[in-house]
């Protein structure tokens, strides 16, 4: 049955306080942590972007598990900050891990979501037998307009997950996606920042999309909260996958392993997919993950996976790559000017 | 200086993999490749040869001012790495300068090494990142 062959994560070392940021806008740093439960962020250092942040991340994935690259037959990279407008990331990141020449690739755009809509499609490929293995990537750079609200969450960071049929640590029993045309975030092109709807965000946007999804997922597979060990929501900040936990009937400790918000921030399309693999890095044989990511435009994906024996077993080794503790472990805290700096947002004498 | 994008691509495997060469009868690996072993001469045979990118710091300084295509990166470290397999490169080090030593050891990192102003190719590589 196909699942998740391997994963890995990339995290940048940097981190700025969302004190901080409050600090230069004169914003009052308590209600802007405490209403969105987020008090850091990542931060790219200079020469990093979401390509290098793929790369390390599918890197990482293969190094905890003996695959032949050139068995890779598919590179899907979603993320909503591409280097290039023209020009495929995951050409890059093939290149980089040694699958190329014979694979097929491209680049995925859906807000937070494009990276779980990779793993989709490479679900699809590898249970029709057109592929072996499919590396699907969800990475970040995320832009917030300085003293724009998504200023406080937007964040840096990656995920792989090589997706199969042989000898799985986790299956994938089945996912399902909730779509609609929904006008709650967009950057139109040539634009440096994305814009948003401000409040009308939350119900028309994430909760709306995430709790149809969910249920629907439900409705196929006759389960319920109470038949998983785990739970992920996409975490645009720690408020929102809080309350649709809740709202959906799970409880809080189901979500703690993959609440990676409140240090890391928001990292778009990387966002659920760590939240994942910080939930594999602790999850033993046996365990149920229940997965919703949003993306804004508006969709999400669910997934019902379950842990099985080989993520213990000889043929993986999940200390052979940092966990998403490890990688969130001493970061080093940089003033807003350094972040700037970092965000190419000062403007320089050419 | 904008490099030539058809270098660049020519030096995909070597800067993306470290992708040097080795010489199967006396077993020397080069860093970068080489398609002639300088000791075994006519009687050598050139291979390619992935290198593990481990290696240890032999001496190190610090850029304050750059040419005009790695200014913005200023100031940070550049080292001459011994790769474990023998050659000694020149490379970058993904750390504060008050972090590098002699003596340290370091692993590949992928990073972005420069990029043709706003408009043209971005030029991604091998940078060395400390490994302790
Ligand atoms: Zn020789």
């Amino acid at each position: 049955m196909v699942g998740i062959i391997t994963y890995g994560v990339y995290i940048p070392r940097y981190r700025i306080k969302v004190e901080e940021i409050t600090r230069v806008w004169g914003a009052n740093a308590n209600d802007i942590t405490g209403g969105l439960g987020v008090f850091s962020k990542s931060v790219p250092d200079l020469d990093e972007d979401t390509a290098t942040i793929a790369v390390e991340a599918a890197r990482n994935a293969l190094a905890r598990r003996d695959i032949d690259p050139g068995d890779i037959g598919a590179v899907y990279v979603g993320s909503e900050s591409h280097p290039y407008a023209v020009k495929p990331t995951a050409c890059t990141v093939g290149e980089a891990i040694c699958a190329t020449p014979f694979m097929t690739a491209a680049d995925y755009e859906f807000a937070c979501k494009a990276g779980t809509a990779a793993i989709q499609t490479c679900m699809g490929l590898a249970t029709s037998g057109m592929i072996r293995f499919g590396l699907a990537i969800g990475s970040d750079v995320a832009q917030g307009a300085p003293s724009d609200a998504l200023e406080y969450t937007a964040a840096a960071g990656g995920a792989a997950y090589v997706i199969g049929m042989d000898d799985p640590i986790a299956l994938i029993h089945r996912t399902c996606s909730f779509t609609t045309d929904t006008p709650d975030f967009w950057r139109r092109e040539g634009q440096d920042y994305p814009r948003h709807g401000g409040r009308f965000t939350g119900e028309p946007g994430y909760f709306r999309h995430i709790e149809g999804a969910v249920r629907l997922l439900f409705e196929q597979t006759g389960k319920c909260p109470k038949d998983y060990t785990y739970a992920v929501f996409h975490q645009p900040n720690a408020k929102f996958p809080q309350r649709v936990a809740k709202v959906l009937g799970f409880l809080p400790e189901q979500i703690r392993p993959g609440l990676v918000v409140p240090e890391l921030g928001n990292t778009y399309s990387g966002s659920s997919m760590i939240g994942l693999a910080a939930t594999l890095d602790v999850a033993k044989p046996g365990d149920r993950i229940f997965v919703a990511s949003f993306g804004s435009g508006a969709g999400s994906d669910a997934f019902d996976i379950e842990v099985t024996d080989a993520i213990e077993s000889g043929s993986f080794r999940r200390d052979a790559a940092p966990l998403v503790g490890q990688l969130l472990a001493n970061p080093i805290y940089i003033d807003y000017a350094r972040y700037a700096r970092h965000k190419g947002k000062i403007v320089m004498q050419k | 200086m904008a490099m030539s994008v058809a270098r660049f691509w020519r030096k995909i495997p070597q800067r993306y993999n470290l992708v040097g060469t080795t010489c199967t009868r006396c077993g020397q690996c080069f860093f970068p490749p080489r398609s002639f072993c300088p000791d075994c001469r006519r009687a050598g045979n050139i291979v390619d040869y992935r290198f593990s990118g481990k290696g240890t710091v032999v001496t190190h300084t610090v850029i304050r001012t750059a040419s005009e295509q790695f200014e913005q990166m200023t100031p940070y470290v550049l080292a001459i790495v011994k790769l474990d397999e023998g050659p000694r490169i020149t490379a970058q080090l993904v750390c504060a300068p008050d972090e590098v030593r002699i003596g340290m050891r370091v692993r590949p990192v992928f990073r972005k090494i420069a990029a043709d102003g706003k408009s043209g190719v971005i030029y991604y590589g091998t940078k060395y990142a400390p490994a302790e």
